[in-house]
């Protein structure tokens, strides 16, 4: 059975199966080549943009794929060979002047490590930070908003609201259109559509005049149009924006309905001006990276990263750039669920800790959750309430500022608190000895003996643990009066709290139990971190992926093209025109074929998926619901039948929050806001990456009765081990008390075994902790109380309580 | 003593329950104030009925309440007649936040002795399940009120948690300042059990069922209120068994003995002397006789700061009596306002908790307008109450201005509309006599905030209340009305060095609505100004009309009705509202050039002052 391609293939492709291993470690008949050489005409029938070498211009041999992510400081890339599964991660500094360098320049470096060449390169999927950044920077086109007469204000007005209590000093977010650029229109459309006034064509040649005065035109300038209830007519909207197209050529223009055609004036307009304030900068930056790409000879086409998780075109990108906003972090999500999806763990907690935040997910059947609330260029950076309202899908997940960078520090309470700043690359923590002085996270965890200073980033940068001490005793030992080590502990301790009170209420919002998943950690500084949150949480089991120090690049390629449709039509289910929700249905669905087939989906692999957002008349907090099946065929044009959607939409309603709230929906009416349809090209089916190298040297790892202070046996090679004090939570094997030690927290010094991942053997007894575990990109730590083993997949499994057998996974 | 470490960790704790608490209520809650304006409090208190942390969302006016109404509960219901699974519930104007329509919901939760294991939220403890049948589900409740219960011993009170929501509707006259006595204003709850060990109080919910013209939603939220406190209870008994804690009393201890010596060490920073200062406002000013101008009753608002060493007294002596309409103030309700205004200007950054309150004590004249006595009306007690922080901080600037606020428009211009929905396939009405659909709307707007010592005022904010605005389109998709305009004030910010924030105006007509159109409002300032400070000038007045939307043949004058009675929108009229701007702080010559020219710019001035 397992040596079946076709049902390999099929189980790969059903959740249900998602316990079956891709690789063929697990199918011990099999040898690596030849089930790879199976597997990979699987892929081939099921690439989203069917075979590269008919459709893309490059030869058949072409089977590469490449992911990368721009991250402030580093630009991680991922190159998979498609035959083989085999992997190459590549780090290389990001050049903020001009980022489309880096990807070439990175491309390049990995395809050399590969000694792969450029044509066999047939797809490049990227993320970004450039929107985030030019919306923070506030380095977008200078933009001006059209909208309705008598709200120029709105956007300025905003809710209303301070996001704090008791600052009386704080700042809100500026609008991205100042006063001077915002402009009204005479027109007015009523809630349900109707037009109240007719559009004045007069008022938007007023409107165009000053708009060129003002230098709109040629090649600057940008103008989002957001008119009153646009999303339930955008016809007002496609006139102005037609008018002011002949009249200002070269203006981009965006209209609401188009970016976010969802209720809610404030928020839909806010959206609206930072898709166009980017657009200018999002077209410019992409032309880099295709003309880099084709300059260096590869055919590749290029496909961008999109928060919600999937894939879009470089022309859907150009147009929609704000959907791009959360496309690095999206990844990481998705990484997760691939990973979760290929060792049957369909629900986990994704943690992906790098240098400046920390972000949790919660994925639960194998998918990560999409919300569309989402802030950007926070005055305060992660504080609710502060930023912009970004009304676009994106994978929900919460994101605090708890990186290896972040500066801790002591309040006037007393007591330590670390972040939101963060001490960045540049200057980096005290350790760095790059000129930093402020104590960071990573600071402690050199201190604790969970770093090595001399193997940091596979000792291309060594660490200076003097300055760490220094820091961390100016800034935190000698306020409190705690010892050093004290201090790093508290650090190392408050940092953890911090990360899994966010992670428990990213989960309780959602209805759902942190403590009773599997801990997904990657990233820098997350497998450092992870038994710690773990402990806090009641987390069981902690997963962390071979590559984890890049790890969400793996999220690139996994994505499938797809894109998300709104329309908004705010009714009660009781007097609900059907046909109109068939309509709104039906046209979105057109415009997802269409943009799907465009970027090169056969039309038999596209599909739909079809949700409501709803609520209880009176409750403000929407809950969005999945159209069943039963539902979408009474909503067929042509034959709608209204009653049985009414039912088939309050059944699913009623499911969805009793799962959400742990009670049923009280017996008051239902109303729908938004309508939304999800277009999807097929999901690429990928191999994990696996260790390139790891032809099994001599015999099976033993064993590993690992005590304290005891030499070990890690393969047999007990003259290699090396062994280090690390600090420890007091108790081992039960949950962290800090209270119960006076004033020392409950730590303690143990001598502590440190191994190289690359020298671990898979299908052996686990290795009871404590014991560090060191690669080249991240560190994992294992702490007294949990085991290790090495899964199969490549991931480090661990456990708490006893040693115990690796994982089987059968198919 | 608990080591730093310890106190930040379960400090921290406390919050993210309280704060679980909060998005619980906020997401199953039905009155629209708290889905979509954010009207609500969440906290928890010890044994004793000390509050130890709050949510980080909600309003001044229900969280400080909150904290003086939990010795109100224990005196009616002492801590050794509650059981497990007992709810209370009241809204007492004088014992809580100073209306009906607030409700306030107090668990007290218990640990039974034997039991270890996390209290699961069970499936079933639903309020659908209970709004039909009130003996399936909830009876179950006590289940995770205290774990396994076992014959003859008593369980431990661990902890209490109390949540405050703005309802629907509360019976009596609709929402307004109107009546003249208590007695119109809706249906009074004394302190009662909302569940009995379990078991719902259904007498009582058959008396708010047949009171409010919102049943569904008023008994909806009383559930809400109590599940939002039994996810609080569930995750403090989890901590607590996860760090083995016996009590949270020394945690307690701990967390206001920091906040207090915080509080203590703030109002040592302030000079040692006495500080008075006093507002007036308009006040509820009577209509005159037809063809008489009204009779004006404006009402002042004094206070005597008094700072010796570490600790603070307000004392609102020389403050107006009650007035005969329903904008009194309970002395909760005082309390809490007095109390954020000084918060806010000494000590932001410190936890709200007992141990904050303790070294400031407030006191009114008993009968005054900020101490009134049953059976005072109180409904719009917020118009008096929010003008409170502004009241301090005038008489505290005398010692430490760099630390407050110029005036603003202080209170909420609260808009409530009620009539009859006559449009096809939109609206969220409910059914009501004679064709339409009765609805009913209430939402929030705010002027301007006064001049900062060192910024601007923030425009169209709201202070010191903590509520949102609600998006027009969500207004108009839920009732017959079309906002024409919503669009800042030119030269309503009050100039100075730092300007004052500026007011908007509102422009509301109704738009498929049968018969007039029922708006209660809710408004000051409209011949008072928001003064200025150190030189700064005064924000701009406020302004309340009707006018004719299509302008007769002569047109008609404007209409102004009364800014805080009940009136009736004729067919054909419109809304005016000019809401109100705030002070300016210092020389307005000593204003930098450029943020003048930006100013003119982007038409927030139209000149220099």
């Amino acid at each position: 059975m397992p040596d079946c391609p076709e049902s390999l293939r099929k189980a790969l492709k059903s959740p249900k199966c998602a316990g079956v291993s891709l690789t063929y470690h697990r199918h011990g008949g099999l040898s690596r080549r030849q089930v790879h050489h199976r597997y990979t005409g699987g892929m081939r029938q099921s690439d989203p943009f069917g075979t590269p070498g008919n459709q893309w211009g490059h030869g058949p041999e072409a089977h590469w794929r490449a992911g990368i992510d721009i991250g402030g400081t580093f630009t991680d890339i991922l190159l998979l060979d498609e035959r083989t599964g085999a992997s190459w991660f590549g780090k290389t500094l990001t050049t903020p002047d001009d980022p489309a360098r880096g990807v070439a320049s990175a491309i390049a470096q990995v395809l050399q490590d590969a000694t792969a060449s450029t044509t066999d390169l047939h797809t490049v999927i990227h993320g970004t930070t450039l929107v985030t950044n030019a919306l923070i920077e506030r380095k977008g086109d200078r933009t001006a908003l059209v909208t309705t007469r008598g709200f120029r204000d709105a956007v300025e007005i905003a809710r209303e609201h301070r996001y704090d209590m008791y600052d009386l000093n704080l700042d809100l977010p500026r609008p991205l259109a100042p006063r001077h650029l915002r402009f009204e229109v005479d027109e007015r459309i009523r809630a349900d559509g109707s037009v109240h006034t007719p559009l004045d064509m007069g008022s938007i040649d007023v409107v165009a005049s000053h708009l060129r005065e003002a230098g709109f035109g040629g090649n600057s300038g940008a103008v989002a149009v957001c008119l009153l209830h646009g999303y339930a007519n955008p016809d007002h909207e496609r006139a102005v924006g037609d008018r002011l197209r002949t009249s200002l050529p070269g203006v981009r223009i965006a209209l609401s309905h188009e970016v976010a055609g969802e209720i809610r004036e404030y928020e839909r307009t806010t959206t609206t001006l930072a898709n166009v304030y980017v657009q200018r900068l999002m077209e410019g930056y992409l032309d880099r990276i295709r003309d880099a790409l084709s300059a260096s000879g590869s055919p590749a086409r290029l496909l961008l990263m999109l928060s919600a998780g999937g894939t879009a075109t470089v022309d859907t990108a150009r147009r929609f750039p704000i959907r791009l906003v959360e496309s690095g972090p999206a990844a990481g999500a998705l990484a997760a669920a691939a990973h979760g999806r290929e060792t049957g763990r369909t629900s986990l907690l994704s943690f992906d800790m790098g240098g400046t935040t920390a972000k949790a997910c919660l994925i639960s059947g194998g998918v990560p959750p999409v919300t569309t609330e989402f802030e950007v260029d926070r005055v305060y950076r992660f504080k609710a309430g502060s930023g912009l309202p970004v009304r676009v899908p994106s994978i929900d997940l919460i994101e605090i500022g708890a990186g290896g960078g972040s500066i801790a520090r002591v309040d006037r309470f007393g007591l330590i608190k670390l972040g939101p700043e963060s001490a960045g690359a540049d200057p980096g923590p005290a350790c760095y000895g790059r000129g930093g002085t402020h104590p960071t996270v990573t600071d402690a965890d050199i201190i604790l003996g969970y770093l090595d200073p001399a193997f940091f980033l596979g000792g291309t940068m060594h660490l200076d643990v003097q300055a760490a001490r220094e820091a961390i005793r100016l800034h935190v030992a000698a306020p409190l009066g705690l010892t050093i080590e004290d201090a790093a502990w508290a650090v190392h301790s408050v940092v953890n709290e911090a990360m899994a009170a966010a992670s428990r209420m990213h989960a309780v919002e959602r209805g759902k139990d942190a403590s009773a998943v599997p801990l997904f950690a990657f990233g820098g500084a997350g497998p450092v971190h992870a038994a710690g949150v773990a402990r806090i949480l009641g987390s069981r089991e902690i997963v962390v992926p071979y590559g984890a120090g890049v790890g969400s690049t793996i999220g690139f390629l996994v994505a499938p093209v797809s894109f998300d449709f709104v329309r908004s039509y705010y009714t009660r289910l009781d007097t609900c025109d059907w046909h109109a929700v068939a309509g709104l249905l039906a046209t979105m669905e057109t415009e997802g074929r269409n943009l799907l087939t465009d970027a090169g989906v056969n039309l038999n692999d596209v599909t739909f998926a079809h949700r409501a957002e709803l609520r209880l008349v009176g409750q403000a907090h929407q809950v969005t619901v999945d159209l069943p099946h039963e539902v979408l065929d009474a909503l067929r044009p042509g034959h709608v039948d209204g009653f049985r959607a009414r039912d088939g939409v309050q059944d699913a309603f009623d499911t969805t929050y009793r799962a959400l709230y742990r009670r049923s929906a009280p017996p008051v009416a239902i109303e729908a806001i938004n309508w939304r349809v999800v277009a999807s090209g097929p999901v690429p089916v990928v191999a994990l990456p696996t260790p390139v190298a790891p032809e099994p040297i001599g015999e099976p790892l033993q064993s590993g009765v690992i005590g304290a202070g005891e030499p070990t046996l890690l393969g047999g090679r007990t003259d290699q081990t090396v062994v280090r004090p690390v600090a420890w939570p007091d108790g081992s094997g039960s949950r962290a008390r800090p209270g119960n030690q006076g004033r020392r927290g409950g730590w303690a010094w143990m001598d502590t075994p440190v191994v190289k991942r690359a020298d671990l053997r898979t299908g052996v007894s686990a290795i009871a902790g404590p014991v560090i575990i060191e690669e080249r990109e991240s560190t994992t730590v294992v702490p007294p109380g949990w085991s290790v083993c090495l899964e199969t997949s490549g991931a480090l499994v661990i456990t708490s309580g006893e040693a115990t057998s690796p994982r089987n996974v059968t198919p | 003593m608990i080591d730093p470490l310890t106190l930040e960790v379960f400090w921290s704790r406390l919050i993210a329950t309280v704060n679980e608490q909060a998005t619980s209520l906020m997401r199953t809650a039905f009155s629209p104030t708290v889905a979509e304006a954010g009207d609500l409090s969440a906290c928890v208190f010890d044994p004793r009925g000390y509050m130890i942390a709050q949510a980080v969302t909600g309003t001044p006016g229900h969280i400080n309440s909150m904290a003086r109404c939990i010795r109100h509960f224990l005196d009616a219901c002492p801590p050794e007649t509650l059981r497990p699974g007992d709810v209370l519930v009241t809204n007492d104007p004088w014992k809580t936040s100073g209306h009906f329509h607030d409700i306030t919901v107090v668990t007290p939760i218990f640990r039974a002795p034997r039991s270890n294991s996390p209290l699961p939220l069970g499936e079933g403890h639903g309020v659908g399940d209970t709004l039909q049948s009130g003996e399936t589900g909830w009876a179950k409740r006590s289940d995770y009120g205290a774990g396994e219960m076992v014959r003859g011993e008593v369980p431990d009170l661990v902890a209490f948690f109390g949540t405050i929501c703005h309802v629907a509707d509360i019976g009596g006259r609709p929402f307004s300042t109107d009546a003249r006595e208590l007695y119109e204003e809706g249906l009074f709850i004394p302190i009662t059990h909302l569940f009995r060990a379990g078991v719902p109080n259904e007498e009582l919910l058959r008396i708010v069922r047949a009171n409010v013209r919102e049943p569904d939603s008023v008994v909806g939220d009383l559930y809400a209120m109590a599940t939002s406190n039994d996810v609080g209870g569930a995750r403090l008994l989890e901590f607590l068994e996860e760090f083995e804690l016996p009590s949270i009393i020394p945690l307690a201890d701990e967390v206001i003995a920091r906040s207090e010596q915080a509080m203590r060490d703030a109002i040592l920073c302030v000079p040692d002397g006495t500080y008075r200062h006093s507002l007036t406002m308009d006040g509820y000013a009577e209509p005159g006789r037809p063809g008489e101008p009204d009779r004006e009753v404006p009402i002042t608002l004094a206070c005597t700061i008094t700072v010796t060493g570490d600790t603070l007294h307000v004392d609102f002596d020389g403050t107006s009596p009650v007035a005969p309409r329903g904008i009194n103030v309970v002395m909760n309700y005082t309390e809490a306002y007095s109390t954020y205004g000084i918060k806010c200007a000494l000590a932001p950054d410190v936890p709200n908790n007992e141990g904050s309150f303790r070294p400031v004590t407030i006191t009114a004249p008993v009968g005054s307008i900020l101490n009134c006595q049953p059976p005072a009306p109180v409904a719009g007690r917020h118009i008096v109450g929010q003008w409170l922080p502004a009241v301090v901080h005038g008489a505290l600037a005398q010692a430490i201005p760099d630390q407050v606020i110029a005036d603003g428009s202080s209170s909420l211009w609260i808009t409530q509309f009620s009539g009859s929905d006559n449009r096809q396939g939109v609206g969220t009405g409910v059914d009501g006599v004679g064709g339409g659909r009765r609805f009913s709307m209430v939402f929030f707007n705010s002027g301007g905030m006064g001049a900062r010592p060192t910024k601007d005022g923030l425009s169209s904010t709201a202070f010191p209340s903590g509520v949102r605005g609600v998006p027009a389109e969500i207004v108009e998709a839920r009732a017959p009305l079309l906002i024409m305009e919503r669009s800042l004030r030119t030269d309503s910010g009050g100039a100075g060095t730092h300007r004052g924030g500026l007011g908007h105006r509102l422009v509301i007509r109704a738009d498929g609505t049968t018969g007039d159109l029922r708006f209660s409002p809710f408004f000051d300032r409209t011949r008072v100004a928001a003064p200025g400070r150190d030189g700064g000038h005064a924000g701009g007045l406020g302004d309340y009309f009707l006018r004719e939307i299509v302008p007769s043949d002569p047109p008609l004058p404007p209409q102004r009705p009364h800014p805080k009675a009940t009136t009736s929108v004729p067919q054909g009229m419109e809304i005016v509202m000019d809401l109100p701007g705030g002070g300016g702080i210092g020389d307005p010559r000593g204003r930098d050039p450029e943020r003048i020219a930006a100013d003119l710019r982007d038409g927030y001035i139209t000149e220099p002052a």
